[in-house]
């Protein structure tokens, strides 16, 4: 789960990193008074759940109140297009109006998990403020890393090591180190996937300030964190990626017409490299799950019928504990309530196949049945 | 017989009572499996089935029943600590099914398991079976499984299932089958499956499936390259999948090119592996191959 900019500024703040001042403005004259209040001067920060947003217009410095109202009315409202958006952007209802700070220069800091060393890495650079997967790209070397042991922790020595990389001494090394120490803690505590400051700026007078900051939260932990469950933004998730999310459904939606019911991720994986392989486009990603209902594939059904995009439907169900009735049936439902009739290609295999396919049989909808994945690409060959 | 269980494996099942528990329970013993013992904590002294006896804790289930490997269901919040209970037991084998575990759990567990010399595989992973010795412990669907020759390794679950299926189609049997889960931290990897396989007299060939996400796939590769006696086939899906979106499993989120399905192919191929070009031809490609050596 992702949250915003300013919800992340004030958890960091919360464990005593150093935000700038700001204000979290969601009108015009807000964004007015609160310019007024920092002292006339700072930038507005359109709040989404996304990356890039200097290149989209989502940051602008403002040098009056006056200059402040009109450049936050632009933003409240619009959708922000970034590169990590998509073509229809993210709404901004929120500008944060924050202090201006005088950079000298600009670090990155970092904490996430790394699958390799089985545990979370701390990553540092000395290029802060700029795309860090560039960086990681174009100058590896420039990204120092420190894996953290579970038991020992981030440890004197790594702070020592990352901090003399990193150039820093004296007052600006210490404060470093308490923002590492301080990172490392909201990482554990709040069961974090990610947690980045980028950049972490020293100021002229040497201090240390988290300039922009981002923290993903574990989705499976947040069943222990009941109120970092309120920092959910629904409205910067996709609408129909967060109807499944709430069912427990994995659906992500994708830019073909071929909308596809599956079962299990990989085998939902698998039946998107089919599709393409097959020269057609799948709609989206679904895996409806193991123990599913009638209802709950039904509900599946429907957000893939939401998507306006979609012409035809493919269902891919490997009877185990949802048996390939249950899954029919939920789909014949869904088509029902829906009213209409796009073409299906159904590939049932395991736990009550034939019955599942009777009652496709004996549903009046259009239906190819595949009895192989090789099926499946020459059916949708034939609807397409 | 196949690699990690046998006719000698005797299964305790944490979370016996619980609605996936039972299920899957019955369905193992079904199958033949060995189920010797189960563990709820408040529900020691009742039977599962009339024959299965249920203790309140691992430590007196594998003092009275010798259990061996133990199979969990236990729901996301309480997984760390049933697979604790079952290292601290001392049972060499542990099959943590749960889907959903904090992944920092995980990271914790694996580690605390290490130390034990206990193995994990998981979490989020279907299980393994053996065919060959009646062995199944896990919940993929036994009747499509056949005894053979052919081991099959995979991050996921319901795949497992599509290749064992179109393997046995084709009439190849499988010498054991194990899913080592999707989650982004896992307890027993690509490699050490490997290893087994390569020591197993009764596996001639290993038909491997891995996904996009992290560099466990080129990990084998190089391991494969270097000490690797058997053929493989080796399919990698997710190619079609969006760079950045977490696509069901927490694995597969890609991040970095070689996180990337075609440098994960790369490797593979790299290494002498034959490719399976789409998750179609699994069991033609495998026979293929698998009839060249007889």
């Amino acid at each position: 789960m992702k949250i915003h900019e300013y919800q992340a500024k004030e958890v960091l703040a919360r464990y005593g990193i150093n935000v700038p001042s700001s204000r979290l403005a969601s009108s015009a004259e807000e964004a007015g008074q609160a310019t007024q209040d920092l002292g006339g001067k700072a930038v507005l920060k359109a709040q989404v759940h996304a990356g890039g947003r200097g290149q989209g217009g989502g940051i602008k410095v403002v040098n009056s109140p006056e200059e402040a109202r009109p450049a936050a009315a632009a933003m409240l409202g619009s959708y922000l297009v970034t590169h990590q958006t998509g073509p229809e952007g993210a709404p901004v209802s929120h500008v944060l109006v924050e202090e201006l700070a005088d950079i000298d220069r600009e670090l990155y800091l970092a904490i996430t998990i790394d699958r390799d060393f089985h545990g979370p890495i701390m990553l540092a650079s000395s290029a802060g403020g700029m795309d860090i997967e560039e960086v990681a790209a174009t100058r590896p070397r420039d990204i120092y890393m420190e894996p953290l042991s579970p038991i020992l922790g981030l440890m004197p020595f790594q702070t020592r090591r990352l901090t003399a990389k990193l150039g820093l001494t004296g007052p600006s090394a210490q404060s470093a180190t308490r923002i590492m120490n301080a990172l490392y803690k909201v990482f554990t505590e709040l069961d974090c996937s990610l947690v980045e400051i980028n950049p972490l700026i020293v100021t002229v007078r040497g201090e240390l300030v988290a300039l922009d900051a981002k923290l993903n939260l574990d989705d499976d932990s947040l069943f222990r964190h009941t109120d970092l469950q309120e920092l959910r933004d629904p409205a910067q998730e996709d609408e129909l990626e967060y109807r499944a999310a709430s069912l427990d459904i994995a659906y992500v939606k994708l830019d073909g017409d071929v909308g596809c019911l599956v079962n299990g991720a990989g085998l939902a994986m698998a039946t998107l490299d089919v599709t393409t392989a097959a020269g057609a486009m799948p709609a989206n990603f679904l895996d409806v799950g193991g123990g599913a209902t009638i209802e709950k594939v039904a509900s599946a059904v429907s957000i893939i019928l939401s998507d306006r995009k979609v012409t035809r439907v493919l269902v891919n169900i490997f009877g185990g504990i949802l048996r390939c009735d249950v899954a029919a049936s939920g789909v014949v439902k869904a088509y029902r309530e829906h009213g209409i009739n796009l073409p299906l290609v159904v590939r049932l295999l395991g736990t009550n196949a034939e019955e599942g396919r009777t009652i496709f049989a004996e549903s009046g909808l259009t239906v190819t049945f595949a009895d192989n994945l090789n099926d499946i690409a020459a059916a949708l060959g034939q609807t397409s | 017989m196949g690699i990690l269980v046998d006719e000698n494996s005797r299964i305790l099942v944490q979370g016996i009572t619980g609605r996936e528990g039972s299920f899957h329970a019955s369905a193992c013993k079904a199958y033949g499996t060995n189920v010797v013992a189960g563990v709820t904590p408040g529900k020691g002294g009742q039977y599962f089935e009339d024959t299965v006896p249920i203790f309140n804790t691992v430590e007196e289930a594998v003092r009275e029943t010798q259990a061996n490997v133990a199979l969990g269901f236990v729901p996301p919040p309480f997984a760390a600590d049933a697979i604790a209970e079952a290292a601290d037991a001392e049972i060499p084998l542990i099959i943590c099914i749960t889907e959903g575990v904090p992944v920092l759990d995980t990271v914790r567990i694996s580690l605390y398991v290490e130390n034990k010399s206990v193995r994990l595989i998981g979490p989020n992973c279907p299980g393994l079976i053996t065919p060959g010795a009646n062995c199944k412990i896990g919940i993929m669907p036994g009747s499509i499984h056949k005894a053979g020759r052919v081991g099959v390794v995979s991050r996921s679950g319901t795949l497992t299932y599509e290749a064992v299926g179109q393997l046995t189609n084709l009439g190849l049997g499988q010498s054991s089958c194990v899913g080592i889960g999707g989650d982004q931290v896992i307890g027993t990897n690509f490699v050490d499956i490997l290893k087994m396989f390569n020591d197993d007299p009764e596996t001639d060939l290993v038909v491997f499936i891995g996904e996009i996400g992290g560099t466990m796939e080129q990990q084998a590769a190089e391991y494969i390259k270097e000490s690797f006696d058997k053929p493989l086939c080796a399919l990698i899906v997710g190619s079609a999948a969006p760079s950045g979106k977490r696509m069901g499993h927490a694995g597969a989120i890609i991040t970095g090119e070689s996180a990337r399905a075609e440098s994960k192919v790369a490797a593979l191929r790299d290494a002498g592996t034959v490719i399976i070009p789409t998750p179609a031809d699994i069991g033609s490609t495998a026979k293929t191959v698998f009839d060249a050596l007889h």
